[in-house]
């Protein structure tokens, strides 16, 4: 039930709904409203005016470019996303993680927009967003802004995107040469969210040695980070068990763990390393193939 | 400021003048006096309120009726067609998938939407797709049981049974 009232509109164009958004203080954009409309019901977010996106159908589409990037728009739900033969052959860490999104419910409608823009920290879809060097598209009043994903989770329900923006799409750059990519999530067993889940790509040389790794993780700190000592430790390496896990157990390294019923802050940092090290151990696999 | 909205349930189309703030189960129960979707837990965990919406299996508590204008929804009561059972009905029955009933309508409805899409399913892949729906009684091993069972018969009338969840893109 929700009790406190507001107007509702669903424009037709993204235009429209920009200029919507800027015309009250305290309106809010939905999709899915798979974490809206429960902050509502709590009474934790009370805006006088919602926003639906569902009528601009030019956002819920899956489209590769020219150059490769492929272009996800934000109405594109997480059901559609684990299912879409480009994104589960180009960028299947993208793909697992949206099959791994909540349940077969919450993926029917939950949406990729939705997750980036609302940022839970134990939100799935933010650590392939990383992990590729995905890029938010947002639309405003003044234009749109192409932001990195490194640039843009903040902290808990933080992020880069501005008050009068709206998420049109989520670029990412399909990955060069020879690579592999793949996610592996530790889920909470009653809500599904990640306790920690993380995101890893890998680019080999042609000795079949780690050129490049790429590590997005989630679930385990305030916002979605890169694990920047663990690619710098895995880069240059010949990508054996031995150097995945020495990589590994740097993931969690500098973080500020998130500590609470289901997971201590060490155990959290702990999770990582783990789940890290099965994330790369099947991207270097996928990559090898 | 009311809206109106018009949606198709279970093959009847109706137009109500609502609330933004009425959510879709509410719009089902008690403007529709559809009461065989149940609200567990309001909070989108239970999957009690589980209702096909253009297709897709959706928790009809965490969507807003205005947001289902032009929708074509199916409840539990619009599995049976002339009044013969749907296979998952007549599974959940023979293998006794359920004691007090509270979670069946939103299982079965989960069911449809995943059998029609995974027409033979392990078991592993069926309690995967039963996650979003709670049973606090009868357990999930005959739950389980009965959608694999209704599997088979479906996979037997695939082609002469139209499908329930066929997907509608709006």
């Amino acid at each position: 039930m929700i009790t406190h009232p507001f107007t509702y509109q669903a424009p037709s164009t993204l235009e429209e709904a920009v200029e919507e958004l800027g015309r009250s203080g305290d309106s809010k954009v939905i999709a899915g409203g798979h974490s809206l409309l429960p902050l509502m019901k709590l009474g934790l977010a009370q805006p006088e005016a919602l926003i639906d996106l569902r009528r601009i159908a030019s956002l819920r589409a899956i489209r590769t470019e020219s150059d490769g990037t492929i272009v996800i728009g934000a109405l594109t739900t997480h059901r559609d996303i684990a299912h879409d033969p480009i994104v589960r052959a180009k960028l299947p860490a993208l793909a697992e993680a949206a099959g791994a999104v909540g349940d077969l419910q919450v993926r029917a409608r939950g949406t990729i927009g939705g997750s980036i823009a609302h940022a839970d920290p134990a939100a799935d879809e933010p650590a392939p967003a990383l992990a590729y060097d995905a890029t938010i598209r947002a639309v405003g009043p003044k234009g749109r802004r192409d932001i990195r994903a490194s640039d843009y989770f903040k902290g808990t329900f933080e992020t880069a995107l501005a008050d009068d923006e709206i998420i049109a799409e989520v670029r990412f750059p399909a990955p060069a040469g020879r690579s592999g990519s793949a996610y592996e999530k530790f889920a909470h067993p009653a809500s599904g969210f990640a306790i920690t889940g993380v995101a890893a790509l890998v680019t080999l040389k042609a000795d079949g040695g780690i050129e490049r790794a790429a590590i997005g993780v989630t679930g385990a700190a305030a916002a979605a980070y890169r694990a920047t000592a663990a690619e710098k430790a895995l880069a240059g390496t010949n990508g054996d068990a031995k150097a995945i896990a020495a990589a590994a157990a740097k993931a969690s390294d500098g973080i500020a763990a998130l500590s609470d019923l289901a997971a201590s802050s060490d155990y959290r940092k702990h999770l990582v390393t783990v789940f890290a090290k099965r994330a790369i151990l099947r991207a270097v696999t996928r990559a090898r193939a | 400021m009311g809206h109106t909205v018009t949606l198709t349930v279970n093959g009847t189309s109706y137009t109500r003048e609502i609330e933004p703030t009425l959510l879709l189960v509410e719009l089902l129960r008690e403007t529709l006096s559809l009461t065989g979707t149940h609200v567990g837990c309001d909070t989108s965990q239970c999957g009690a309120c589980t209702v096909l919406v253009d297709g897709r299996a959706t928790k009809a508590c965490t969507m807003l009726a205005v947001q289902a204008d032009g929708a074509t929804v199916i409840t539990v009561e619009g599995l049976a067609k002339n009044s013969e059972m749907h296979p998952i009905q007549r599974a959940f029955a023979k293998e006794h998938a359920l004691q007090c009933g509270f979670c069946t309508p939103g299982l079965m409805i989960t069911a449809v939407d995943f059998l029609e899409r995974n027409a033979s399913p392990s078991d592993a892949e069926i309690r995967h797709a039963i996650e979003g729906n709670l049973c606090r009684c009868t357990g999930y091993h005959n739950i389980v049981n009965a959608i694999r069972s209704a599997s088979a018969e479906m996979r037997q009338t695939a082609g002469v049974r139209p499908k329930v969840a066929a997907e509608v893109n709006r």
